[in-house]
Parts: structure tokens; sequence; C-alpha cells
């Protein structure tokens, strides 16, 4: 099966915990006119990534490195949930009964659907085993 | 109550000493021929151990720094053959290799003495329980007063360091008069001791020492431990602890001047001070047999005192004020800034760039290293850099033996500095 249609490219900065750091961040990807569809951020002692899904993601890799900034291309999945009660229950249950380790997620809800973004130790198998569940993935082209 | 341990020795007049310094230094000068190191040095220099005639005429031999001890890791400067050598000690280099220190048994006889002077010198003795709470490793601290205080007779606690608690029960169940540790510790321990609901009436005495430590530590440190606080001065190349010591005076350090030929130089140029002008102090220890050395620069700052000294013993150096060159002591440990850029360099995913901040928190030096993470080691994943953190701890505690925080930062932002580098923050206050 191709899987790496549903392959999609976080953008992973690495950042100091101290204030104006994500304020950066957004301006310098607000002035290249890239949109940032979902992100979040994950912090451990003294410092943390910034994880964002954004429309231009090349775009965004070379303006932030221009500024000095560390990023790096991270794989992760985005899987359909129903914008309802009940929603990531179903999804979440999916991801249990099929045996896929989650390292971290996160969501956004947009027009047409709620989305989990997932990042899994084995994305291939991952794919193949939420396809056949038949829950939705979204594919890369949705973000960019 | 016995005050003096050697008193001959201790209350020499001038014109003896001098005689007895000059004896004990063409000795040295002697001994030390045996080291390739100062064959070399001497004839570099021009200068023959025949030229002494007079004390002063140590000036024109050359220095020995710490850096020639480094070079001659491990045994370049041991002056007697491995078979005398009875111990060893190491104190910590710039580069992760040790100083190492060789004793010989009258060595490790002298050096016991010195430190029995010393001890017997505050009025403490075989009616005392002493509690030696050092390292009692590579360190010389430990074993080093644990023979001393044997040989005048106390009932010796060999503790060593950490679980504060039991050190606490220990001195109140075994009744102990006198402890030994560094200044931050005795402060810790007095807070623990407060937490405990410990009153530890028995201490009467308190001897501290392997950092520098200020007038008005001494009072909270005596206030709350119920001691007389007393500081001791001593290094490793020089024996280790028991060098110079305070009396009962508490005005300065006695040093003592039939084993030890003190200089006071400006660090600059070299050039010898006068008493009352501080600079750095330079000895050329005169009873040491395995490791003699000939004008060691200690790098501590100091001056010789023109006063006398009412208990009748020889001239006193001031309390150290700090260092003439980069060293940080840190819980007593010295850690050179160079080691930890030595450290930094083995490990690729960080840059060498670096930033460290020593504090001073609940009375105990800790230190912070700032480092960058290396950019094409950043993988995108928190987990990764929580590694790597993990690593530089790890890296730094392996080769500085000290607990550091590491925080990692964003590649670039660390200060770039032309010239001379200011990485070390100190922001330690006066307590």
């Amino acid at each position: 099966m191709d899987t790496k249609k549903y392959v999609i490219k976080q953008i992973s900065i690495f950042s100091e915990n101290r204030p104006g750091r994500l304020a950066s961040v957004a301006q310098a990807l607000g002035e290249e006119k890239i949109n940032i569809l979902a992100f979040s951020i994950a912090e451990a002692n003294g410092f943390g990534v910034i994880r964002a899904l954004v429309d231009q993601p090349e775009k965004a890799y070379k303006k932030l490195s221009s500024l000095g900034y560390n990023a790096a291309f991270t794989d992760v999945i985005a899987v359909q949930m129903k914008d309802q009660p009940g929603g990531l229950f179903e999804i979440a249950k999916v991801l249990g009964d099929a045996g896929i380790n989650i390292e971290y997620s996160y969501a956004y809800s947009g027009k047409k659907a709620a989305v989990l973004i997932l990042r899994v130790d084995q994305v291939d198998d991952a794919i193949e085993k939420i396809l056949s569940s038949g829950a939705t993935l979204l594919e890369h082209s949705v973000f960019h | 109550m016995r005050m003096f341990w050697d008193k001959k020795m201790e209350t020499l007049n001038p014109a003896d000493l001098h005689a007895l310094q000059l004896k004990r230094l063409k000795k040295t000068l002697h001994s030390v021929e045996s080291v390739e190191f100062y064959r070399k040095q001497f004839d570099n220099a021009g200068v023959a151990v025949s030229d002494v005639k007079t004390l002063d005429d140590l000036q024109k031999f050359p220095f020995t720094k710490k850096q020639d001890l480094r070079d001659g890791y491990p045994f370049g400067f041991f002056a007697v053959p491995m078979r005398k050598i009875v111990r060893i000690h190491t104190t910590s280099g710039t580069t992760g290799k040790p100083t190492v220190v060789g004793y010989t048994r009258k060595d490790l006889d002298t050096w016991a003495n010195l430190i029995a002077r010393n001890m017997t010198m505050i009025g403490i003795g075989q009616d005392d329980v002493f509690q030696n709470m050092v390292n009692y490793g590579m360190f010389t601290g430990g074993l080093g007063f644990h023979y001393g205080a044997e040989k005048i007779g106390m009932t010796v606690i060999p503790s060593a360091t950490g679980n504060t608690r039991r050190q606490i029960e220990m001195i109140r169940d075994f009744g102990v008069t006198t402890i030994h540790c560094t200044p931050s510790y005795a402060m810790h321990l007095s807070e623990v001791a407060e937490e405990m609901g410990e009153t530890l009436e028995s201490l009467k005495t308190g001897i501290f020492g392997a950092e520098p430590w200020s007038d008005n530590m001494r009072h909270t440190l005596e206030n709350r431990l119920g001691v007389t606080a007393y500081d001791s001065y001593g290094i490793s190349e020089l024996f280790g602890p028991g060098v110079a010591f305070e009396c009962p005076e508490r005005d300065g350090l006695h040093i003592w001047h039939d084993s030890y030929l003190v200089e006071i130089i400006n660090p600059k140029t070299g050039e010898r001070l006068s008493d009352g002008e501080r600079g750095e102090l330079v000895v050329t220890p005169l009873v040491k047999e395995a490791m003699p050395l000939i004008r060691y620069r200690t790098g501590d700052v100091t001056m010789l005192m023109e006063d006398g000294c009412l208990c009748g013993r020889g001239k006193k150096l001031t309390r150290i004020s700090g260092r003439s060159d980069d060293m940080l002591i840190i819980r007593g440990i010295n850690v050179f800034p160079s080691q930890i850029e030595h450290v930094l360099l083995r490990i690729p995913e960080v840059g060498n760039q670096f930033m460290v901040y020593i504090d001073k928190i609940n009375h105990l030096d800790e230190m912070t290293v700032e480092v960058e993470i290396n950019r094409s080691h950043f993988s995108g994943e928190l987990a990764d850099l929580a590694r790597i953190q993990k690593k530089v701890v790890k890296e730094l505690h392996d080769t500085l033996e000290l607990r550091t925080t590491v925080k990692l930062v964003e590649p670039g932002s660390l200060p770039r500095f032309e010239g001379k580098a200011k990485r070390v923050i100190d922001r330690r206050g006066d307590i």
C-alpha cells in the first residue's frame, strides 16, 4: 500500500522556555504568509519544542533557519474524527485496539471535521492498521 | 590545657628558624635533582644548587606551576622510587587528567604531625570526639585530618560526606565536640539540625576549610552551631590540609615556617613582595620526601602580616581572599572552566560555547551550565533533547565529580567573546 500520501511533515522548532519565543516564531511565519493549521508546545526542564503543521513547510523551515532557529521535520499522521461528543473516544479506541503506541498527539477542530494529529513510532504500520479499521486518514495534500 | 604539639618548632626565634630553613632548603634542592623536570628547569635557568648560600638565593630559581605538575602526569614529580611511595592522592586538573601527589611513610607521619599542631593549637585533644565530614577518597581532606586527629588521641568518627540526618544523629549520640567540613556543608548541617529539632549541645569546635568563606559566615555558623569556628588552609600539592591554620586569636593563618618556605609574589611579574603586600602565595615545602617542589605557585591570594601573634608562633598569612587563576571551588571541589569545555568538546550533540552560573541554594553551591544544542543534532523530538541533556549531566559528573544542572539553549544564543572570555558568573554572595 502507498502510505506516503498520508505522511505529513510537521515542523518542530527548538525553543528555550522564555517569554516571547512563540511570538517571535509566529511573527516570522506571518511575515512569510505561512498559515499555521495546528500547533502545540511541549516543554521539559527549561526548554521546549514548538510543533506546527503549516501550509508551506519548506518555506517555514528556510525562514526560521535564517533567523537562527533550530528546526527539523517530523513525520506525523492525521486522523479524522467526528466533531461531536464521543468523537475522540471512537478514534482512541481504534488506536488502542490496533495496538498503536502514541508518542504524542494534539488536535484541532476545523470547518470540515475535527482532526487528531499523531506522532507514532511505526508510521507505515500505524497507517495500515488505522485504514483497515475503517477510520479516515487525511492526506498530506490537505495541509500542504 | 596543652596548646603546643611541637613547641620548639612552633616558636623558633627568627635566627634559628632561618638557619633551619636554609639547611632544609638545600636538602630539598638536592632531592629534586632526581626529578627530570627540575634538572632541565635548573639547566635552562643556569642555576645550580651549590649557588644557594642564603634564603634569598632561592629567588634565582624558576617557579613550579600547576600546569607543570599536570604535564608530569602521573609520577613525573616523584623524587623517590615507587617502592618508597606508600600512598597516592589526586586533585582535579583542567583537562580531565588529575594531578597526582605521592607520600612516603615519613611524609604521612610529617603530615599527621602538622595537623596535630593545628588541632592542638586550638585546644582540642584526647578528650574530644571528632566527626570528620569530608570526602575520604582521593581528596586529601579526609585521610589527612583523620590521621592528625588520631595522632593527638581524639576519638575519630570517619563519617565522610552525605546523609546529613545520620551525621546529626551521630553528633548527638556520640557526643561529638569537634567537626570538620566545608563551611557550606556546615550551614546545611545547621539547617537540617534545626528541622530535626536537634540543638547539638555537645559541639564546641568547628574546623572549616576547602573553600573560601567570610567573617560573616563565621558569625552565622558560630551562632547556629554553637561552635568556635577555625579556618583551615591546605592544598594537595603541599600534603593537603594542615598547611596553615587559625590559632585562638583567629586573626590570620599560621603557616608552619619550619616546613613551608613562604614567598608572596606579584602574579603578573613574578617579583617578590614585602610583608603587608597582597599577592600570590608561593611555597617551597621543606620537609617533603616523595614529591618535593620548588617555588610552587599555589594560585591563592594572600599576604604575610607584619604584626606578630599573641600566641607566640611565627608570621601569619591573611585568610585566602581568592585565586589568581580561574579555578572555581564548588562544594569544596576544584573546578576549572577548561574542564567543562573539554567535556563539551567530546559531546557532538552540543556546541562548544557555554556559560557557567554558580549560586548558593540552601547554602550549598549549585552550578548551572548553559550549552547550545548543536543545530545538526536536533531531531525535532523532545525526548531526544532530554537524552542529550542527561548525557551532558553525566559526562560532566564523570569528569568533575560534581552534580550540575545543564540547560540546553538555542544555537547561537550564548555570548561569544572576543579576547578573554567571561564564561563564569559567580552569583554566590557573602553568605
